[in-house]
């Protein structure tokens, strides 16, 4: 719930949520009703028997049983309800079911360590199954921590020297906050990030994958993915054409060029066809290719060579399976929600489980944030 | 109330009345050496206000660095401590000791109709503990500082933090004992020295407050002090206790300290509930409704604070039916406080409502503290609290009844008895402004932190960067800050200068009800020139005949007026 800048109530993803928010919308209904009753009775009093008002006061009353009952009872007999209540929804909490899945969590200063069962490990997020109940099991490193999910309504310390546990089910894809929230020192603001749910076969296909949205791909594969995008396939084909000749099995053969010159087409060859194509023209062909100099990044240079040496073979075929997997995830969480993560600064999917928590040196004004967060 | 209520009225003869405690004695040895209750009182007073200065400007500084997700000024190093010192500061050297040392000290002699305290010595010395242990906690933020909260949890404190945190809990420790030997102090002279004809029953409620506020101090103060002791000894000779690395538990030492911390709640709280009560019943000059019930509640908020530590350890791993009992009997101390806000509530029913300066505040109170207390529920029921505990919602809970509850009780009952404590009248009008402008700042600053709890922010968050969402909220609490603010400051102006200008004030300036109104303002320093006779019963107003009065004068008055047409 949103109203203009300020939402009203936390995005609402787990099998506990609508339980949780029923209580609580009825224990905030409970409290705005007692605030209502008790600052009306006050007011009304002190205006009507204002000192001088026209106003009865005899038989003011200093004792009476009957009223102090009504408001011991009354108050006791809603607190057990809610009592009640309260400990049935704590008692899901606490009995995770049997067929759950096992995640466990190790909490350090400043980073959530998270492993799951077939060995793929993850910082400072936690992907889960939409729709399967899922078990943390969590021990501390260090000092206290405690693992929280808002969007979730669950939390749980993680403490050091005995394992503490953690279930829920999320129900909604997206991408929600994960907070530290027990203080464990210096940088315990930053020690978060985010829980990813997905459906099923997408969380199934990123645990295959290690653990990476998108498959590890060779560098042949890389460089076909950018030969596509900068649309070097537009002008060289299979075969040779009018406006470029082809790419296929030029790897090694001996170029002649427009000058009269020739060259074996080696590495540096490549990279100085790509980058700055007019210092060589194959002879026969115009000055129709655009200069990639500062469009390409070195890396794009070498997985795009590292293509062109395959083309025409079978380990030319290009990856399509895998890529932009993770764009549906996020228009579910919808981007124009700010309580979506789209704005989250931090990336922290590193396949690395041993790279240092993320450390901010500094602090830079909101914007700056941002980008930072891009070039981590 | 015209007529005396004592067969013998301690108001001194016209040629003494300028003789009291405060120009009985103008050396400074004759202050720091006193053993009269009411100097003693006067002396925390200045040094709680000190302390309670430097707790707000911690508490304004995290206000400021909360307006920007990316933090303003500070690093996320200096943002801990700050929070820290605010937190220490403001729960040992202010809250706890305030209302207790400064009223509790000089009116519950006045009160029970007494010379002073059972053991006037102890009650000196008992400020120099406090002086002692402030100081230390004082040499420590200026040494470095503590970066672990008020809660001192382990084993970040006592294995990880690199920071004073055996200087400042030594100094906690020590000022400890000055609350024990205050609670001690104060049940043997209610016990022991009520003036005749002062029974149980005639004694003011906020003596009743005060009495089971010493009952909590004795019992749960040495409780806490042996811990955070024994968290010094782990971190100076590796004792094991708390860190499992050592073999220890680090659960322990929260349920160690929240057995003296819940309760600490209500001593901070319970003085408070005390003035309240004396506030209400004599501005709507009327006996408070359900004496007794009101008296009771007291004592079993006291008997039951000490069985309900657990709430604040839902998720902290204790066993689940651990839990369960906590939750429960979570939900039954709720009950005398509902008891509490109800019968004050039916007082002002059919009284003579006076709204004077003490009564705007007490009202604020009723208001603020009705909140505070039902969003307790929501702590209490362990399903709601799995997601809100340690979040924004718990410390606007936290404030609600410290600073919204314990704080305008203070400063009501500041208003109250400045008069008597000083002799000195201050500008009514704008105390009333003041405590109009406290209530407006104090919901500003307050309310967002429950949404922002609800949606999910946690507590003791430098940065928030990751959720700009918070922002709006934190924004407007900061406003609130800046008007709550100047409401504490205010009165440090005002009340300064009713000091030195404002018109002296007779002995009875409210008309109230009580034997620390019998005697002159200020009391010489026997506090009575004879020992008072209580031949009444305690608030012994009669709203309907004075209204009858009231209403005569107006009849009188109008028929003046009608004369002259």
């Amino acid at each position: 719930m949103q109203f203009f800048n300020f939402p009203l109530s936390p995005p609402s993803a787990s099998n506990f949520s609508a339980e949780y928010d029923v209580l609580f919308y009825v224990l905030l209904g409970l409290t705005l009703f007692f605030t209502v009753i008790v600052s009306l009775a006050v007011l009304i009093f002190i205006f009507r028997y204002k000192k001088g008002t026209k106003v009865s006061r005899s038989r003011p009353i200093y004792e009476n049983l009957f009223l102090e009952l009504t408001w011991t009872i009354v108050p006791l007999v809603l607190g057990l309800i809610m009592f009640y209540f309260g400990t049935s929804l704590y008692v899901k909490m606490r009995t995770p079911p049997k067929d759950a899945t096992e995640i466990y969590v190790i909490g350090k200063q400043w980073m959530w360590h998270v492993e799951h069962g077939n060995g793929v490990r993850e910082n400072n997020t936690l992907h889960v199954p939409v729709g399967k109940p899922v078990k943390l099991t969590m021990i501390s490193q260090d000092v206290l921590h405690a693992f929280y999910i808002p969007a979730f309504r669950v939390q749980e310390h993680v403490v050091p020297g005995r394992y503490t546990q953690l279930w829920f089910t999320a129900t909604k894809a997206g991408e929600y906050h994960l907070f530290c929230n027990m203080y464990c020192g210096t940088q315990h603001s930053e020690m978060g990030g985010k829980v990813v749910a997905m459906e099923p076969k997408e969380f199934q296909e990123w645990l295959a994958n290690g653990g990476q949205s998108v498959a590890p791909m060779t560098m042949a594969q890389a460089g076909a993915k950018t030969f596509n995008k900068v649309g070097c396939n537009s002008c060289h084909g299979s075969e040779d054409t009018l406006r470029a000749p082809s790419l296929y099995g030029i790897f090694g053969k001996r170029r002649v060029f427009s000058d009269g010159t020739s060259a074996v087409a080696d590495d540096e060859y490549m990279r100085s066809s790509i980058l700055r194509p007019y210092d060589h023209i194959t002879s026969g062909y115009g000055q129709t290719m655009p200069v990639y100099e500062g469009q390409l990044t070195e890396e794009d240079v070498l997985n795009l060579t590292a293509y062109i040496k395959v083309l025409g073979t079978p380990a030319a075929t290009v990856p399509t399976s895998n890529i932009n997997r993770n764009s549906g995830v996020s228009a579910v969480s919808g981007n124009n929600n700010p309580t979506s993560l789209s704005t989250n600064a931090l990336q922290y999917n590193t396949a690395d489980p041993d790279a240092s928590p993320t450390r901010r040196i500094g602090s830079p004004a909101v914007g700056a944030v941002a980008a930072e967060g891009k070039n981590r | 109330m015209s007529s005396p209520t004592t067969a013998k009225a301690g108001l001194p003869p016209e040629q003494h009345e300028e003789v009291s405690y405060l120009n009985d004695g103008h050396t400074i040895a004759s202050w720091l050496l006193t053993g009269d209750h009411k100097r003693i009182a006067m002396l925390y007073l200045i040094s709680t206000t000190f302390f309670f200065f430097l707790g707000s400007v911690a508490a304004g500084l995290v206000r400021f660095e909360l307006t920007s997700p990316a933090g303003v000024v500070l690093e996320s190093e200096t943002y801990n401590k700050v929070f820290s010192s605010h937190g220490v500061i403001m729960v040992f050297l202010f809250l706890v000791v305030a209302i207790p040392a400064i009223f509790g000290n000089f009116f519950i002699p006045l009160m029970i109709g007494a010379r002073d305290l059972a053991f006037p010595r102890l009650n000196l010395a008992s400020w120099y503990m406090y002086m002692t242990g402030g100081i230390l906690i004082m040499i420590g933020f200026i040494a470095g500082g503590v970066d672990t909260g008020w809660t001192f949890y382990t084993p970040y404190s006592s294995m990880y933090s690199n920071t004073q945190v055996s200087l400042v809990l030594v100094g906690v420790f020590i000022g400890g004992f000055s609350s024990i030997t205050t609670g001690v102090n104060f049940i043997a002279t209610i016990h022991k020295m009520r003036a005749p004809g002062m029974t149980w029953f005639r004694l003011p409620l906020f003596v009743w407050a005060m009495y089971s506020t010493s009952l909590l101090l004795i019992l749960g103060t040495p409780v806490v002090a042996i811990t955070l002791l024994l968290v010094v000894f782990e971190r100076l000779f590796k004792l094991p206790i708390f860190s499992p690395e050592l073999g220890g538990d680090p659960v322990l030492f929260q349920h160690l300290f929240w057995f003296y911390s819940h309760p600490a709640v209500y001593i901070m709280i319970l003085p408070a509930f005390g003035i309240i009560s004396e506030l209400i019943a004599n501005f709507s000059r009327k006996r408070i409704f359900g004496y007794h019930f009101v008296a009771f509640s007291s004592i079993a908020i006291a008997g039951l604070g000490f069985l309900v530590w657990g709430h604040h350890m839902f998720i902290s791993s204790q066993a689940m039916y651990e839990s369960v009992v906590f939750s429960l009997i979570s939900f039954l101390v709720a009950v005398p406080s509902a008891i509490k806000i109800f019968n004050w509530t039916t007082t002002i029913y059919k009284g003579n409502v006076v709204m004077a300066a003490p009564m705007v505040y007490a009202v604020g109170f009723l208001l603020i503290f009705t909140v505070g207390g039902l969003t307790g529920l929501f702590l209490g029921s362990i399903g709601t609290d799995v997601h809100l505990t340690a979040t924004y919602f718990v410390v606007a809970h936290f404030h609600y009844v410290m600073v919204g509850g314990t704080m305008l009780a203070f400063l009501g009952g500041l208003h109250y008895w400045w008069p008597k404590m000083t002799g000195r009248m201050y500008s009514e009008g704008i105390a009333i402004a003041n405590g109009i402008l406290m209530f407006v700042g104090f919901n500003l600053t307050f309310f967002p932190q429950f949404i922002l709890g609800w949606l999910g922010m946690p507590r003791r968050y430098h940065y928030y960067y990751f959720a700009p969402e918070f922002q709006a909220y934190h924004i407007m609490s900061t406003l609130g800050a800046s008007v709550l603010g100047l409401g504490f400051a205010m009165p440090a102006f005002y009340l300064t200068y009713s000091l030195f200008k404002g018109p002296k004030a007779p002995a009875n300036p409210w008309n109230a009800h009580g034997l620390e109104w019998e005697t002159a303002s200020p009391p010489p320093t026997t506090n009575f020139l004879e020992i008072p006779i209580v031949l009444d019963e305690v608030y012994d107003f009669d709203p309907a005949s004075e209204h009858e009065q009231d209403m005569a004068d107006l009849e009188a008055s109008e028929n003046k007026s009608g004369d002259k047409h």
